[in-house]
């Protein structure tokens, strides 16, 4: 039992009440008849597996029947942020990755800093250094 | 008015069978308590179904069909997610379902009528209304523990402070789903699906017992 924010609800409603719907972000190739087997297979079905940071797109199933997106970490399983259909997320791999890594150099340069402030959530080093750039 | 689409009266009142409510059989099998019999006190909650309503979902783009209701009905569209706008003498209601979806209740002998001016107002603007008043009915809940039977039964949170008054939401209801809204203080009203009357009034008659449930008759025989 826990809740996911609706961004067209705009609340937090219980889990029961949505479905996952696999990964977002998937265009449509412009020119169908244009592909390749290879390319329009790729398309259809194969989908990515990351280890850390996901983006889904789920429905909000009992409720408002809408489809959003979610940024999820498929190693903490924590939802990072949910947006609508049709908008960018503003936490990708690259950018955890990104900010993981100045936290670290940080951290080298003064020995004060608290570990853990701003860094991935529940993600290791290892695990963001294993995600970073396998996931767009 | 449109002239693609075919709009007839659901409610032709030279019918000869008479109209049933979703809920007349559940009546028989299940029986219902009057307030107040099964305890021999006052029943702390108290369910009555408000049948034969007029149930229109209106589909498109918030302004136009804003515009649209204020001039037929007098009333507007609730533009916040989750809420309800009831009109001044409580018979008629709007809520949002989805940002492009809403729920208008009427009394039933005006569903046509309010459906073709609506349609003569919209032209050909891009917009669907289906009447949907035989595919669902309305439950209403009241008494000082309708809030405690709630909570045994759906996952949202309807602590009266949290579930104010012009709330209403799509969610879980024991194993189906309903439209739950509170339309004044005293009152909730649960939205079922035709189907699904049957299982949440039995719900309601076990989940209500030991709150001495029981079941309101006046707005029963709502003839057509």
């Amino acid at each position: 039992m826990f809740h996911i924010y609706c961004p067209y609800c705009e609340e937090l409603r219980e889990e029961e009440e949505f479905h996952p719907k696999g990964q977002a972000h998937i265009a449509r190739p412009e020119e169908p008849d244009a592909c390749n087997d290879e390319e329009w297979g790729d398309y259809l079905f194969f989908r990515d597996n990351p280890r850390g940071i996901h983006h889904e797109m789920w429905l909000h199933a009992v409720g408002c029947r809408k489809f959003f997106n979610i940024t999820r970490n498929t190693v903490s399983y924590e939802i990072l942020e949910t947006y609508k259909m049709g908008e960018q997320p503003t936490i990708t791999a690259e950018h955890l990755a990104r900010e993981e890594k100045t936290a670290r150099e940080e951290k080298t340069d003064s020995a004060q800093v608290a570990e853990g402030g701003q860094q991935t959530v529940g993600a290791s080093d290892a695990a963001v250094a294993s995600i970073k750039g396998a996931q767009a | 008015m449109s002239n693609s689409v075919h709009v007839y009266d659901a409610r032709a009142d030279h019918a000869t069978v008479t109209a049933e409510s979703p809920l007349a059989y559940s009546y028989q099998r299940s029986g219902m308590p009057a307030p107040g019999e099964a305890s021999g006190e006052k029943s702390r909650a108290v369910i009555g179904e408000r049948a034969f309503l007029g149930h229109l979902i209106l589909r498109g783009g918030a302004i136009v069909l804003d515009e649209a209701l204020r001039e037929v009905l007098g009333i507007g569209l609730p533009g916040r997610p989750n809420s309800l706008t009831v009109d001044a003498d409580g018979q008629r209601s709007v809520q949002w379902l989805s940002p492009d979806e809403w729920l208008l209740i009427v009394p039933g002998d005006e569903t046509f009528g309010l459906e073709t001016r609506l349609r003569a107002h919209l032209g050909e603007a891009h917009v669907a209304i289906v009447d949907v008043s035989a595919g669902q009915t309305l439950i209403e809940l009241s008494g000082e523990a309708a809030h405690e039977v709630l909570m045994k039964s759906t996952v949202y949170d309807v602590d009266p402070h949290a579930f104010t008054v012009g709330t209403g939401v799509t969610t879980l209801f024991a194993k189906t789903n309903v439209i739950l809204r509170r339309p004044d203080e005293s009152r909730w009203e649960l939205i079922v699906r035709r189907s699904f009357a049957d299982y949440v009034y039995r719900w309601l008659l076990d989940a209500g017992e030991e709150y001495g449930i029981g079941v309101a008759r006046e707005s029963r025989h709502e003839s057509q």
